[in-house]
């Protein structure tokens, strides 16, 4: 359904080239690939990959994507959203797919606001930054999404911005190779909402801003990964091994019947 | 009970969540998601224990709202799938259930109800949210709801509300009651042979030209599922045949929304099912649902056995309502009894079909449901 919906500066359409990158520099099979998305701009991606693709509820993504890995784990399920989506009205699931190690790839488009209702303040929204709905600043603390991965029990971690397109290649042909629970952040711009209130107003600006402000310190303490107006940490924080849910869960039934079948004999 | 790997063929002592349980793995379930409430906590504990000798998945999720979702994508992938919750989870559900509709995922939900609003009274039964299975979710759509007045009718409508699901791409809900719940009936299973099953219907046109939303002549479109190699996308937005997002089009969206309705109004006749006992000549006529359509069907026999023409319209199928079925009682009874464990629900369906006929509703709120003499008085002073 290309041509897109999203706005002239927007990083959606970066990091869906780099997504498409990954799945063609590792050959994937797009026949067991699945492409889940929530509700918001990005959340248009699984209508634009030629793949099996659900576009759920608001905040749903990822309890909709345990059901699919769960029932056949020989998919791939990769769910790309937006920090919105995967934080605010969808933080319950987020942390707790995160804490089961379903074997989940998740991409979250971080753009610090609710673009597709026209950019409200949201769980990611810098403070003191406007928003529609923080006309006077924010006083909200936000999120600091890699932290709060790496706490929940994600086996990788990583944070990039858009115009690190390469790492974040890198990272998504990582995570699709990985077993378990796995979480990209994409600091993203949105010039024609956020930017617009906050002072930069093309696409450029904010990418001036991301080039200016980020500084790679792959596997330092996720918890000091700051995201500010001067300083943006990105690189790899986790990657670590743990068996996945649907493994051991699978694992469970394979020794459960066995048992029954010795009993039968 | 006989060991693993195999329904429990025979007769049995169960109560009426494990009947339930049984039942969804009877119908070919093979996914349960859920979250603990009273009074549905043992189908999922069943199931847990049950689910991995089939292969099947149990996983408790972290609310009513992840098991909804849950189970709408473990349909996508192939799997039969269910969910067992009670009123403030149902109430969580409304939000998935509309994007099953939406989407046209074949799923189960059971709600055993208890006292409400809000969290209410966990161990009594209700018939409160009856209404809520209906117009639950927001928008306009068919649903079909089941509801079993035994612990045996929790064993066999589960299978049926799988069947009904697979048949027309719809969320099914069996919505059962605390009583038949936990209350321990003597259940018969049969042979698997002896357990009719549906499964949904697959596209049968090359990859290729595959349009996940375009309708059979019955207003159901055949279902690929995820990795089966259609790539085919699903969204809650309006869509097109081909599953793709049309939101500013009055045609597709009352084309889309029109066939969710009509498919189940359309096929009533197929889906709707009644008991009648005691029909033919009678005066008053008791509407009931349920548990409480079983001290009904007592205060019946009480009725005819002091001379009062008395009969019961036992509704299995509550949606679609079953309006043909009640408009042709009403068409011969003098009067109709409708007593329901809420504040007047079904009834006023019951009223809108029976036209002119009076009809007397009987509320019971917070106890134990009516008693047959209850019930028989209401027949006495409207005979």
């Amino acid at each position: 359904m290309i041509p897109n919906i999203w706005c002239p500066g927007c990083g959606n359409g970066i990091v869906l080239n780099c997504f498409v990158h990954a799945l063609d520099e590792l050959q994937t099979d797009l026949d067991k690939l699945v492409v889940v998305s929530g509700i918001g701009c990005i959340g248009r991606t699984a209508g634009y990959t030629n793949t099996d693709s659900f576009h759920t509820t608001h905040g749903r993504a990822l309890a909709f994507a345990s059901g699919v890995k769960l029932a056949n784990p020989e998919l791939q399920v990769v769910v790309v959203s937006g920090d919105g989506d995967l934080f605010a009205i969808g933080g319950n699931h987020f942390i707790h797919a995160a804490r089961r190690n379903m074997g989940i790839k998740v991409i979250c488009v971080n753009n610090f606001n609710y673009g597709m209702t026209g950019g409200q303040q949201g769980p990611t929204t810098p403070l003191e930054a406007f928003t529609t709905t923080s006309p006077y600043g924010n006083i909200e603390h936000p999120f600091n999404l890699v932290h709060l991965a790496a706490a929940s029990g994600a086996v990788y971690v990583a944070r990039w911005t858009t115009l690190h397109v390469r790492r974040l290649t890198q990272s998504i042909k990582k995570v699709l190779q990985k077993e378990g629970f796995c979480f990209i952040e994409v600091v993203s711009p949105c010039p024609e909402i956020f930017g617009r209130y906050n002072k930069m107003r093309s696409g450029l600006e904010m990418m001036e801003w991301f080039k200016k402000a980020s500084s790679v310190e792959s596997f330092s303490d996720p918890a000091k990964a700051e995201i500010t107006l001067d300083r943006i940490v990105v690189g790899e924080f986790v990657d670590v091994e743990k068996l996945s849910y649907e493994k051991l869960l699978h694992e469970k039934i394979s020794q459960i019947n066995e048992k029954a079948l010795e009993q039968v004999g | 009970m006989t060991g693993k790997r195999a329904l429990l063929t025979g007769a049995h002592f169960l109560n009426g969540d494990v009947a339930c349980a049984e039942g969804a793995i009877a119908a070919g379930c093979r996914f349960f998601a859920g979250y603990p409430i009273t009074p549905a906590t043992e189908i999922a504990e069943h199931l847990s224990q049950r689910m991995p000798e089939f292969g099947g998945i149990y996983v408790q999720m972290e609310d009513e709202i992840a098991s909804m979702a849950a189970v709408i994508g473990a349909s996508y992938a192939g799997l039969k799938a269910m969910t067992a919750t009670s009123g403030p989870g149902f109430s969580l559900m409304q939000e998935n259930i509309g994007l099953a509709v939406m989407t046209e995922a074949p799923c189960v939900v059971v709600d055993i109800m208890r006292g409400g609003p809000s969290t209410g009274q966990p161990t009594l039964p209700g018939q409160q949210d009856v209404m809520q299975a209906k117009w639950g979710s927001h928008g306009d759509y068919g649903i079909i709801a089941l509801s079993p007045s035994s612990v045996q009718e929790m064993f066999d409508l589960t299978i049926e509300a799988f069947n009904l699901s697979e048949t027309y791409r719809v969320p099914t809900l069996l919505m059962g009651d605390e009583i038949v719940a936990h209350m321990w009936e003597k259940v018969v299973i049969p042979s698997a042979e002896g357990i009719r099953t549906v499964n949904r219907k697959k596209p049968n046109v090359p990859r290729d030209k595959y349009m996940p939303f375009m309708p059979d002549d019955d207003l159901v479109p055949p279902m690929a599922c995820f990795g089966e190699g259609y790539r085919f996308h699903a969204t809650g937005l309006t869509h097109n045949e081909q599953g793709y997002p049309q939101t500013s089009s009055s045609e597709v969206q009352s084309r889309l929304v029109r066939r969710l309705c009509e498919k189940i109004s359309q096929n009533e006749d197929k889906i709707v099912r009644v008991e009648r006992v005691t029909l033919e000549d009678a005066d008053v006529v008791v509407v009931a649902y349920g548990i409480v359509a079983r001290a009904a069907l007592s205060a019946v026999r009480k009725a005819r056995a002091s001379g009062i023409k008395a009969g019961l319209l036992r509704l299995i199928t509550l949606w679609p309502f079953p309006e043909k079925q009640v408009a042709e009682i009403a068409g011969r009874a003098k009067a109709i009894v409708v007593p329901e464990m809420n504040c007047g629900q079904l009834v006023r369906e019951v009223e809108r079909a029976a036209k002119e006929t009076p009809v007397a509703f009987l509320s019971k709120l917070g106890e134990d449901p009516h008693t047959p003499m209850e019930i028989l008085e209401v027949i006495r002073r409207n005979c």
